[in-house]
C-alpha cells in the first residue's frame, strides 16, 4: 500500500510516461547461493518497443530475463531482493500468481523447444491448459497464431504432422506462435536465434519487427549486430550490473560509458 | 628458444603392433565370457525342454494338482499367478509411479529426500525372503488376510516397489528440461506440466522398467513360501481372500517329489514360466521400440 502511495506522487509529474512502462525493475539483486548474479538493477521497459539486453557470457542477462516471468524459480537456491513491477504489480507478491504472470508474459527460449506433438497440438497446448475446449476457437487461434508468426503459409497443409519435422527456424517460429496463441502483453526472448542459421535468423528478426506493433518485446542477445538491427532500446549488462541503458542508437553510436564502447567495438566479450 | 621435439612419432608408430596385440587379447577374453554364458543357457534350456516338452499336453493345462503324476496339471498355479499379478501390478504401479513423481517433481532436494532416496535404492537389494517375512507379519497376521491372494500380492508388490520407483524416477528425470520450461512458460501449473508433458514423455520408460520388475514377481518363490502359500491346491480361487498357489510354488513342489515324472512336470512348469517371462520382456521391448521410433 505504501508503495502505491509513492507511485502516485511520482505519477503526478509524468502520468503519461509512467503508463507506458510494462516493466519497472527497482534495486533488483539476485543470488545463486553465494554468487551475486544481479547487482542493483534498475530498468524501466516501455511498451510496444523492442528492448535488447546485451553483454558478455555470464553477465546476468539471461538470469535477468528469466526473472521477469519468474522462470528463475525453477532454479533451486535463488534469492532475490528488490522489486520488479509488471504493469504496476509486484511480480514477487503473493497476490500475483506466477501462472497469471506467465500467461500475460510469453517466453521464447534459446533452443527451439516444441512439444513432441503435432504443430496444431503445440499451439493448442496453451489454450487447453487454460481451460479452452471449444474446437472451433482452438482451430481459429491455431491459424491466427501461425499467421502471426509468419509460419502459416509454410505449414498450412501439415498442421497435424509432428512439429519435430520442421526445420530449426520453423520450430522457433512455432514456439513464437505458441506464445502468441495466449495473446500475451510482453514476449521475452532468450537468445532466440543463437541455435539458428543466418537465413532463419533473418526471418525471426523480421518477425520481431512485425510483432513489435502489437507486443512489447524484451530480447537477450549475444549478437550485437542483431541488437543494433532490431531494437529500440539497449541495455548493456556487465558482471551483473547495468552499465548503460539508452536508445539503441545512442548505445551503438555515442555510448556514455567507456566499457560499453569497448564491448560494442569488440575489444572484449 | 630451440624447439626440441620430446615426442617422436617414429617411436609412437613402432608401438602400434603391441597395442593391437593387447586389443586382440582383451577381445578374446570378452568373447570367451559371452560364449561361456551362452553355453550354460543353452544346456539349461535343452535339459528343461527335452524333459518337459512331452508333458505339455492339453490335460496339463486343464488339470489341478494330483498325487498321480499322469493326472497332475498346472491349472491352479497359472490362474493363481494371474490373480496374484492382478494385485501386484496396480499396487506397485500406483505406489511406485506416485513416489517417483513426488521425489522427482515435488520434493525439495534436501537431506531428507536424499536419505529416502538412498533407502529406496537399498531396498531394491534386500533379499526377497525378508520381504516374505514382512508380508507374513503385516498382511497375513496383523491385517488378518491369511495365506490369501491379497497377502501374497501385497508382499510381492512391496518386493518390486523399489525397482518400479527407481525405473520411473530415471524415466522422469530423462524428460528434457526444455519441454518442462515450455509448459511452465505458458502458465501451466505443476500438475498440468506433469500430466501433459512429463508423463507422456516418461511413460514408455516407466512401462519398460515396471514390466521387468513385475516379471520378477512372477518368478519369485521365497516370499511365497514364507507367507505360507500352499503348494497343493485343487480348486480355483473365487475372491482375493481365497487361498491359491502360484507357478513357482507348483514347480518348487514338484521338484521336491521323489518320482522322476514329477521332475519332468516341473520342467514343463518351468517352460510355462519362461514363456510368460519372455512374453512380458517382449512387451517391454516392444513398448520401448515403438516410442523410440516416434
Amino acid at each position: 500500500m505504501a508503495l502505491t502511495a509513492v507511485n502516485t506522487t511520482k505519477n503526478n509529474q509524468s502520468v503519461q510516461n509512467e503508463e507506458l512502462f510494462v516493466y519497472n525493475t527497482k534495486n533488483l539483486n539476485l543470488w545463486y547461493g553465494e554468487h551475486h548474479a544481479l547487482k542493483n538493477i534498475n530498468l524501466g521497459i516501455k511498451e510496444r518497443e523492442v528492448t535488447a539486453i546485451i553483454g558478455p557470457s555470464g553477465c546476468g542477462k539471461s538470469t535477468y530475463i528469466k526473472t521477469l516471468n519468474r522462470m528463475i524459480d525453477l532454479v533451486p537456491g535463488v534469492k532475490t531482493t528488490g522489486q520488479i513491477e509488471y504493469r504496476d504489480r509486484d511480480i514477487f507478491s503473493k497476490d500475483f500468481l506466477v501462472e497469471e504472470l506467465r500467461t500475460r508474459v510469453g517466453m521464447v527460449f534459446q533452443k527451439p523447444n516444441p512439444f513432441p506433438k503435432s504443430i496444431y497440438e503445440n499451439i493448442a497446448f496453451g489454450l487447453k491448459i487454460h481451460g479452452i475446449k471449444n474446437k472451433q476457437i482452438i482451430t481459429e487461434t491455431v491459424e491466427k497464431s501461425l499467421r502471426g508468426a509468419a509460419l502459416w503459409d509454410e505449414v498450412k497443409d501439415r498442421i497435424h504432422e509432428p512439429a519435430y519435422g520442421l526445420s530449426g527456424g520453423q520450430q522457433q517460429r512455432l514456439c513464437i506462435a505458441r506464445c502468441l496463441a495466449l495473446e500475451p502483453d510482453v514476449i521475452l526472448m532468450d537468445e532466440p536465434t543463437s541455435a539458428l542459421d543466418p537465413v532463419s535468423t533473418l526471418k525471426v528478426e523480421e518477425l520481431i519487427q512485425e510483432l513489435k506493433e502489437k507486443y512489447s518485446i524484451i530480447i537477450v542477445t549475444h549478437n550485437m549486430q542483431q541488437a543494433a538491427r532490431i531494437s529500440d532500446k539497449t541495455a548493456f549488462f556487465l558482471n551483473g550490473e547495468v552499465v548503460e541503458f539508452n536508445s539503441t542508437d545512442t548505445i551503438f553510436n555515442n555510448p556514455a560509458d567507456s566499457r560499453t564502447d569497448d564491448y560494442i567495438s569488440g575489444r572484449f566479450g | 628458444m630451440e624447439n626440441t621435439a620430446r615426442v617422436k612419432s617414429e617411436e609412437m608408430v613402432s608401438r602400434i603392433d603391441g597395442r593391437l596385440a593387447k586389443n586382440k587379447v582383451v577381445k578374446g577374453i570378452f568373447l570367451t565370457a559371452t560364449i561361456f554364458t551362452s553355453i550354460i543357457l543353452i544346456v539349461l534350456l535343452y535339459r528343461i525342454i527335452s524333459q518337459g516338452a512331452p508333458y505339455l499336453t492339453w490335460d496339463f493345462f486343464q488339470n489341478f494338482a494330483s498325487r498321480r503324476p499322469e493326472q497332475a496339471g498346472i491349472k491352479a498355479a497359472v490362474i493363481g499367478t494371474l490373480w496374484m499379478m492382478s494385485v501386484v501390478i496396480p499396487t506397485a504401479a500406483i505406489l511406485g509411479v506416485g513416489t517417483a513423481i513426488y521425489l522427482e517433481e515435488y520434493a525439495k532436494k534436501n537431506k531428507l529426500t536424499r536419505w529416502i532416496q538412498m533407502n529406496i535404492s537399498n531396498l531394491a537389494g534386500v533379499p526377497s525372503v525378508v520381504f516374505g517375512l514382512l508380508g507374513l507379519t503385516i498382511f497375513v497376521r496383523v491385517f488378518g488376510f491369511g495365506n490369501s491372494i491379497l497377502a501374497a500380492g501385497f508382499t510381492m508388490a512391496l518386493l518390486v516397489l523399489p525397482v518400479v520407483i527407481v525405473a520411473a524416477q530415471e524415466a522422469i528425470r530423462a524428460v528434457p528440461k526444455e519441454l518442462k520450461e515450455a509448459s511452465f512458460g505458458l502458465g501451466a501449473t505443476k500438475w498440468q506440466t506433469i500430466y501433459r508433458v512429463v508423463l507422456p514423455y516418461a511413460i514408455p520408460g516407466i512401462a519398460t522398467g515396471s514390466i521387468l520388475a513385475f516379471s520378477r514377481a512372477i518368478g519369485e518363490t521365497a516370499p511365497l513360501i514364507v507367507v505360507g502359500i500352499p503348494t497343493f491346491v485343487a480348486f480355483l480361487p473365487s475372491g482375493y481372500l481365497d487361498s491359491f498357489t502360484a507357478l513357482p510354488m507348483q514347480i518348487y513342489n514338484w521338484t521336491s517329489r521323489p518320482q522322476v515324472d514329477f521332475h519332468n512336470l516341473a520342467a514343463a512348469g518351468i517352460i510355462i514360466l519362461l514363456a510368460v517371462l519372455i512374453l512380458m520382456n517382449s512387451v517391454a521391448v516392444w513398448i520401448r521400440n515403438r516410442y523410440q521410433a516416434r
